[in-house]
């Protein structure tokens, strides 16, 4: 019955980070708006001062869309991701919150397998995976991919966290969970995808999975370097002591 | 409890049966020894063999990205119509 209650009055948050996103944030609205017919929700775009007038882009998408549905939360410049979704999260008035990058490496149109996904399990938290069957990357070279399952074997050994992608960040959240995580982890870039995962899987959060593709970035690159790898092992070593 | 506890938890059981196996001498005291030379070994092998196996089991998805080519054209002619500013390319 409570269940039945949560599905007519659920509404969603979408909320998407931006930096210099101008093309982007247009096509994954068009497209957010494209695949969620018949559902009540949202998007929040958190724009961190970008000089190449997403901005802009984001008044003149209120003006199609409405400024109802597409609200725009700018910052006056670069300030972190986490904060980014904390910043989205005050202007949220959905009970749940999607999170969602802006650069179409996540599509839009897996949404309504996320939400179906919760709406069937009662899940706390839905998470992309890229690492089943249904999922996959595309552009990635040998070279990425070997990193990417060195650090996935790694990580699965010494954190246990229960999630098969653990640094993927297309999620949808109960919003006080979120809330509650988001205050709680203090890890920066992708990393902080990484805490936020294994954080609620320690709380004992219910956490669903879905299979996502993953396009990486059509326009412009995309970045992993060295710092980025010892990143990544000093957040498994802190999450080691600190989960 | 933390998980590095967790860990080390394991790791103190594991070394406690070590050493009984060392004072109860079944097997002969030289193979013993050698023991955690072969754990860690092994390990390193089964890690070896997972990125091994999820490398090639790698999910990969090219139609994807000619999808994503076909929604951006149609994105683009939409918000075109409705006199989105998104550039002339």
């Amino acid at each position: 019955m409570a269940e039945k209650q949560e599905r007519e009055k659920s509404k969603f948050s979408i909320i998407v980070p931006t930096y210099n996103e101008r093309l982007n944030i247009a096509l994954v609205v068009y497209l957010i708006f494209k695949h969620l017919r018949d559902i009540d929700f949202e998007i929040i775009v958190v724009d961190d001062g970008s000089p190449d007038g997403t901005q802009e882009i984001v008044k003149q998408l209120q003006q199609v869309y409405g400024d109802d549905r597409i609200i725009l939360a700018a910052r006056p410049k670069k300030l972190g991701l986490g904060t980014a979704y904390a910043h989205g999260l005050k202007h949220a008035s959905g009970n749940f919150i999607v999170i969602m990058d802006a650069d179409l490496s996540h599509h839009p149109k897996y949404l309504p397998s996320f939400i179906k996904k919760q709406m069937e399990t009662g899940a706390s938290i839905v998470t992309g995976t890229r690492y089943v069957s249904g999922g996959g990357v595309h552009g990635w070279n040998l070279m990425r991919k070997l990193t990417s399952r060195g650090a996935n074997v790694l990580a699965h050994t010494i954190l246990w966290p229960g999630v098969s992608d653990l640094t993927g960040s297309f999620r949808l959240y109960r919003k006080s969970v979120v809330e509650d995580l988001i205050r709680s982890c203090v890890s920066k870039g992708y990393v902080f995808q990484m805490e936020m995962i294994v954080r609620a899987s320690r709380k004992g959060h219910h956490i669903e999975e879905v299979p996502i593709t993953f396009v990486d970035r059509v326009y412009g690159s995309s970045k992993l370097g060295g710092s980025e790898i010892v990143e990544y092992l000093k957040g498994l070593v802190y999450l080691l002591f600190t989960t | 409890m933390k998980h590095i506890v967790k860990i080390l938890s394991i790791l103190v059981a594991v070394a406690a049966m070590w050493i009984g196996l060392l004072h109860i001498s079944i097997v002969p005291k030289s193979q013993t020894w050698l023991l955690p030379l072969y754990l860690i070994i092994s390990l390193a092998c089964y890690g070896l063999l997972m990125v091994g196996v999820g490398l090639m089991r790698f999910p990969t998805c090219p139609q994807e990205a000619v999808l994503l080519q076909q929604d951006v054209v149609e994105a683009k002619d939409f918000l075109r119509q409705k006199g989105v500013d998104i550039g002339s390319d």
